[in-house]
């Protein structure tokens, strides 16, 4: 059992985010940088199922050269190999272009699954697996909460509003990690000196074959960034009285949010 | 010009509120862009509810329930007759499943979660949440036809002027790799946050799992749907469908009760565009109390019984 895993480093979710001189991208300066979290229960997913039946755990990310270090942590955390497509203005792709570069980076490499978180936290489209998907010609499962695997195929558990499905898919095929698939380990020490000596297959997008028109065309542009207006607060109330501050909210829910 | 195409939902032969949504905002593009709107359906039974939103032409697909594969091939079909040029799909589970693979399958661009849309100077226009709430991204999808995914209760359900739909049968490619086997429905009348108009959420200070009953007791007195912080979350209080914010959902229901939520930034950032928000907090300089139109500085144990006995009496009128 092979499986890719495909990563994003996005920046870390307690920061604040501030939007650069140009107007349409954020600020880097001073940002930390994680794996993405949705990422973080796919790698899990992928190594419990190497350490069950073997095969090699392969992540693959396609960013600039600050990616390298989300692709070690995952190295530390039990991933066997790395896979880095590396561009300056990796930013820049929109999700198909970053769809296109993950399918045409890992067509050499052997796998059964295709692991990726259900969204990459910070841009939020939810966009790249289902397009990978398609790409390749496989069955996709989006937004899964429990995994089995068996033989040449799969059975998942996705999650959908107030419900869930238990979908059975064949193999090859994509899945996308939701919270609750499992408990991601730490990297341990023994981990982390053992990914040092992993070294990571750094590629362009040249050396791809892709062109940049593939993975930069304007189908989805980003032209301004803007931060929301600053709410001011509204009226603080003393609830030291429960009554009277229950009346005060069935007031404003019942005139102001006209919801009873 | 070409039209605009909305893919559609229903439930025992209604349409979802998202989808009345998405076509209420399509129709408006389609009159800027000098089209018909247009909308895909499984249901026929949906006609005269979909030409009360204008709906010119409406496409029957015969795939049955939602699998992947098969609906994007019907999708992919519609687009193709209907000759669309946007291509719009409720931000539901299924929506945002489909939504990618089509567009892949066309080889254009999706704007995701979208909460503005216009259609200018032969462009469609969309302004989108990233990182969570914490900025806004204007973007421009530029494909033929240029897709988005709507956010739940972003856009306004607005009847138009009743057309009669031209109902259209599609046929297209059933072949699957995939199945579902069942559908599993965990507690009878739980409501989802996604689609909520009201949702009431605790935090920490509930203190422990079981005092989230002081949620679901309000929860279920004002027909609301239970949201949870992520601390609550992780401590295993209450199942992760719940949890609103960064590694959650980001929701804009119409009103958001939150009691014993101090207000961390993720969480902040998934709910601060609710528009109306009530904060019940012990804690005067909690963060929550920066977005909360009405603040109650007080005893959530206290205030949130009386409120659910106070939205009984006022619902038994």
């Amino acid at each position: 059992m092979n499986t890719l895993v495909c990563i994003a480093q996005v920046p870390d979710t307690e920061s604040r985010i501030k939007i650069a001189a140009d107007g349409r991208h954020i600020d880097e300066a001073g940002l930390k940088f994680i794996v993405s979290p949705y990422d973080e229960f796919a790698l899990e997913e992928a190594i419990r199922l190497k350490e069950k039946s073997g095969g090699d755990v392969t992540v693959v990310t396609f960013g600039p050269e600050r990616a390298a270090q989300a692709l070690r942590e995952c190295l530390a955390r039990g991933a066997t190999k790395a896979v880095h497509v590396k561009a300056d203005n990796a930013v820049d792709a929109d999700s198909l272009g970053v769809a296109k570069v993950l399918a045409a980076a890992i067509k050499t490499v052997p796998h059964d699954i295709i692991f990726l978180g259900k969204q990459g936290v910070g841009v939020d489209n939810a966009l790249v697996g289902p397009m990978l998907a398609e790409l390749l010609g496989y069955p996709q499962v989006n937004v899964v909460t429990h995994l089995e695997v068996g033989d040449g195929k799969l059975t998942a558990h996705r999650e959908i509003e107030g419900a869930e499905e238990i979908i059975e898919a064949s193999l090859p095929a994509v899945v996308t990690a939701q919270k609750g698939l499992n408990e991601p380990r730490y990297a341990s020490l023994k981990g982390i000196m053992a990914a040092k000596k992993i070294t990571i297959d750094t590629k362009s997008v040249a050396d791809l074959g892709l062109t940049d028109d593939d993975v930069f065309n304007s189908r989805v542009v980003f032209t301004t960034l803007e931060l929301p207006a600053e709410k001011s607060g509204g009226r603080k109330v003393d609830g030291g009285d429960a009554a009277a501050a229950a009346r005060e909210i069935i007031k404003y829910i019942t005139e102001e949010a006209k919801a009873l | 010009m070409a039209g605009v195409l909305v893919f559609t939902e229903s439930k025992d032969g209604k349409l979802k509120k998202v989808s009345r949504e998405a076509l209420s905002i399509g129709r408006k593009l389609a009159e800027a862009a000098g089209g018909d709107l247009t909308a895909f359906t499984n249901d026929r039974g949906v006609a005269d509810d979909a030409g009360k939103y204008g709906v010119k032409q409406l496409f029957v697909s015969s795939a049955g329930d939602y699998s992947t594969e098969p609906y994007t091939a019907a999708v992919a079909e519609a687009i193709k007759q209907s000759g669309a040029s946007i291509v719009l799909f409720g931000g539901t589970s299924n929506g945002r499943d489909l939504a990618p693979r089509v567009a892949a399958r066309l080889n254009v661009g999706v704007a995701s979660d979208v909460d503005q849309l216009e259609f200018a100077d032969g462009k469609l226009r969309a302004r989108r949440p990233v990182y969570s709430g914490k900025v806004f991204a204007r973007v421009e999808v530029s494909g033929n036809p240029a897709i988005a995914t709507t956010r739940p209760n972003a856009f306004t359900a607005e009847e138009g002027a009743v057309v009669n739909p031209q109902v259209t049968d599609l046929t297209a490619d059933t072949a699957s790799k995939s199945k579902v086997l069942e559908t599993k429905v965990p507690e009878a009348g739980e409501m989802s946050i996604a689609e909520a108009d009201i949702i009431v959420s605790g935090g920490r200070g509930l203190k422990e799992a079981q005092n989230f009953s002081y949620i679901k007791d309000l929860a279920h007195a004002i027909g609301g749907a239970v949201g949870a912080s992520r601390a609550t979350v992780d401590a295993g209080w209450i199942d992760h469908q719940h949890q609103v914010g960064q590694t959650g959902r980001v929701v804009s229901p119409n009103l958001y009760i939150a009691a014993g939520i101090s207000g961390a930034i993720q969480h902040l950032a998934g709910m601060s565009s609710s528009k109306h928000i009530v904060a019940i907090n012990k804690d005067p300089e909690a963060p929550i109390f920066r977005v909360a139109d009405l603040g109650i500085v007080g005893d959530l144990f206290q205030i949130l019984p009386a409120l659910t006995e106070e939205v009984k009496k006022a619902r038994a009128h």
